[in-house]
């Protein structure tokens, strides 16, 4: 509660709190489906522009604005077209209104290369960014929690064995051994995505928890909760943890920072989330093609939506170590 | 000291067997049978078995370690499975070209980084302050990928200041030409991280005692800077600069691979989209046994810089 004062008394941190927020209301309406359902309806023409540019006058957009009739080809093989029925199903169940739409000239904030609106991709991407940075923090904060306290609780042979396991994973460049994981599994999708980051992302946790955990083990409350007869569990994690907690949330904000980064070089590359889904990154690989035709904004968007978020929520970050644990700046 | 070094090495054994465990085990393990990666789409099951049995992937799991073991040990990791080149070949060939871009990389923002601390740190508090670390983390929140597009397409390909892309022949033309608007966009990326961290290194030595005591001796505000504070926050500086190497060796790759630069980096990434294992298991152990060093001779360094230090 006192931290909560503290924080209501930063204005940096506040804005940046309100910032967060904001765009976490964005993905909770994103993922119920109320904005952005649609996002990969081709509305636009190709390249469509923004429209505060205006319209795209240069003859390579020329817009159809019906799909072009196909005449039957005139049947004189005598040949029946085994896939005749098969394809008259699957037209029946496309949606006509796509077909017959008339497409349009401007998006709020451009199309892309086929026509999808960039505003909707925006939000879309937002969504994929939060939920797996959030997830795989949560995932990366817990694995190197748990494994912390056990390792400062206890000492001896447990601690050096999960000291151990923490060189090994500190030994290999972070990006490396994501990139290795990742040519391993060999798998896209945002599971994947989230397993990925989360597993190679506990170091820090770890080390800070476990220097944390070795400080209060030998504190007066910690055998006092021995007398009472506590359980070395209960001790852990009733009665440690929300002496560590301030720790274990800043750590959490910053990772969330780190994942959000990391799944977008991911997308980029390739290895990060499935061709349906999309991402800032898939975004970005996109755009580094329209560059050179000069379409920029796709990039602009999904930059400036990043660089927002990133730096709000970083922000915060620093307002919340700064409200949580407060030292002479 | 030498036994503090030889107690180092000792102990560093048993972390980098870890390492190569954790590599088998994700490679031989989680990652599965490569033979039908490399038949191909057509292939009958001799043909399978055929490449099973010269990759040794049809012994058990305990003899395939040993001959992982015994491959680290010679340096002999075998043959690329999409190219068939030799992987230490591989290795001794993308090496120079990532080190052309990666060390001057290194240097100029190391230096670009320690100055633009130092100033903030002098001038802390002021606005000139407070603009400089707000812009630092606006600049840190926008991805690399984005400051590689954009300086490619302004200075490459509008400006025709450099090159967009390539490589050279001549190692002063690589060095000259098509590194340096990889060697820009690498300082400029990590010119925001690194000042923010220089600053706190600077700012924990100005609020020390000595600094007070040189003040209060008449000494002038540079020579303050220049002589105590540097040399006192150089210490973890040196550390951090020594610790990020063995990174490198992982290359930039996404310098490496926009820029099309025939580094170790982009072999990486090369070989991850191909799955293209003995590269990537090589790299891998490189780089452990590489962190491994960089981590010793930092904590060397370290005693090396400030005799006050005690190794244990």
């Amino acid at each position: 509660m006192l931290a909560w004062h503290r924080l209501c008394r930063d204005r940096v941190g506040l804005v940046s709190l309100a910032v967060v927020t904001g765009y976490a209301l964005v993905v909770i309406m994103a993922v119920c489906g109320w904005i952005a359902q649609d996002w990969s309806r081709e509305v636009g023409v190709n390249y469509a522009p923004p429209v505060f540019v205006g319209v795209d006058s240069s003859p390579l957009e020329k817009p159809s604005a019906s799909v072009p009739e196909v005449t039957a080809l005139p049947d004189d093989t005598g040949i029946a077209d085994p896939l005749a029925d098969v394809i008259a199903e699957i037209k029946k169940g496309m949606p006509l209104a796509q077909a017959k739409e008339a497409r349009v000239q401007t998006l709020p904030l451009g199309g892309d290369k086929w026509g999808r609106d960039v505003l909707k991709k925006t939000i879309k991407g937002t969504e994929t960014s939060l939920i797996v940075g959030l997830l795989s923090a949560l995932l990366a904060v817990a694995i190197g929690t748990l494994l912390g306290a056990q390792a400062g609780y206890y000492g001896g042979r447990v601690d050096d064995f999960l000291n151990w396991f923490y060189s090994i994973f500190t030994s290999i460049p972070y990006l490396l051994l994501v990139l290795a994981i990742a040519a391993v599994l060999n798998q896209k999708g945002t599971l994947t995505v989230i397993l990925i980051l989360g597993l190679t992302g506990w170091t820090g946790i770890f080390r800070l928890v476990r220097a944390e955990y070795l400080k209060h083990r030998t504190r007066e409350y910690v055998l006092a909760a021995d007398a009472i007869g506590a359980s070395n569990t209960q001790r852990m994690f009733m009665h440690i943890f929300p002496n560590v907690s301030h720790v274990v949330l800043v750590q959490l904000s910053l990772h969330v920072v780190l994942f959000i980064k990391s799944e977008v070089i991911l997308s980029f590359l390739g290895f990060g989330v499935g061709v349906d889904t999309v991402s800032w990154g898939s975004m970005l690989s996109e755009a580094q093609s329209e560059l050179i035709l000069g379409k920029w904004w796709q990039l602009v968007s999904a930059t400036v939506a990043m660089a927002v978020l990133v730096t709000a929520f970083s922000l915060f970050a620093d307002a919340l170590r700064d409200a949580l644990d407060p030292r002479l700046k | 000291m030498t036994a503090y070094i030889i107690r180092r090495l000792w102990q560093s054994i048993p972390t980098l067997l870890g390492v190569v465990l954790l590599v088998f085990v994700l490679f031989n393990w989680i990652g599965g049978d490569p033979a039908y990666l490399l038949a191909g789409k057509m292939s009958n099951p001799e043909q399978i078995e055929n490449i099973r049995r010269q990759l040794g992937v049809d012994q058990p799991y305990y003899v395939q370690l040993w001959i992982f073991i015994t491959q680290i040990a010679t340096g002999d990791f075998g043959a690329s499975w999409a190219t068939n080149e030799k992987v230490s070949a591989i290795f001794a060939s993308r090496l120079g070209p990532s080190l052309t871009v990666l060390v001057p990389m290194l240097i100029i923002s190391t230096l670009m980084a320690m100055a633009m601390a130092m100033l903030v740190a002098y001038a802390r508090g002021s606005l000139t302050d407070r603009v400089v670390m707000i812009s630092c983390t606006v600049g840190q929140s926008i991805s690399i990928l984005v400051y590689i597009i954009v300086f490619q397409y302004v200075f490459a390909f509008q400006l025709g200041w450099f090159p967009v892309q390539g490589w050279g022949h001549d190692f002063l033309v690589n060095l000259l030409k098509f590194s340096a608007l990889p060697i820009l966009v690498g300082v400029v990326v990590s010119l925001a991280p690194d000042t923010r961290l220089y600053r706190s290194f600077f700012l924990d030595e100005i609020n020390q005692d000595y600094v007070r005591t040189a003040r209060a001796k008449g000494m002038s505000e540079a020579r303050v800077m220049w002589v105590h504070v540097l040399r006192n926050a150089a210490i973890p500086i040196v550390t951090h600069v020594l610790i990020q190497l063995p990174a490198l060796l992982a290359g930039a790759f996404l310098i490496e691979r926009f820029f099309s630069i025939p580094g170790i980096g982009r072999e990486v990434l090369l070989a991850v989209e191909r799955s293209d294992f003995p590269v990537i298991k090589a790299v891998t152990i490189y780089v452990a046994v590489a962190t491994l060093a960089a981590n010793l001779l930092a904590d060397i360094l370290y005693k090396a810089i400030d005799p006050r230090v005690q190794l244990k």
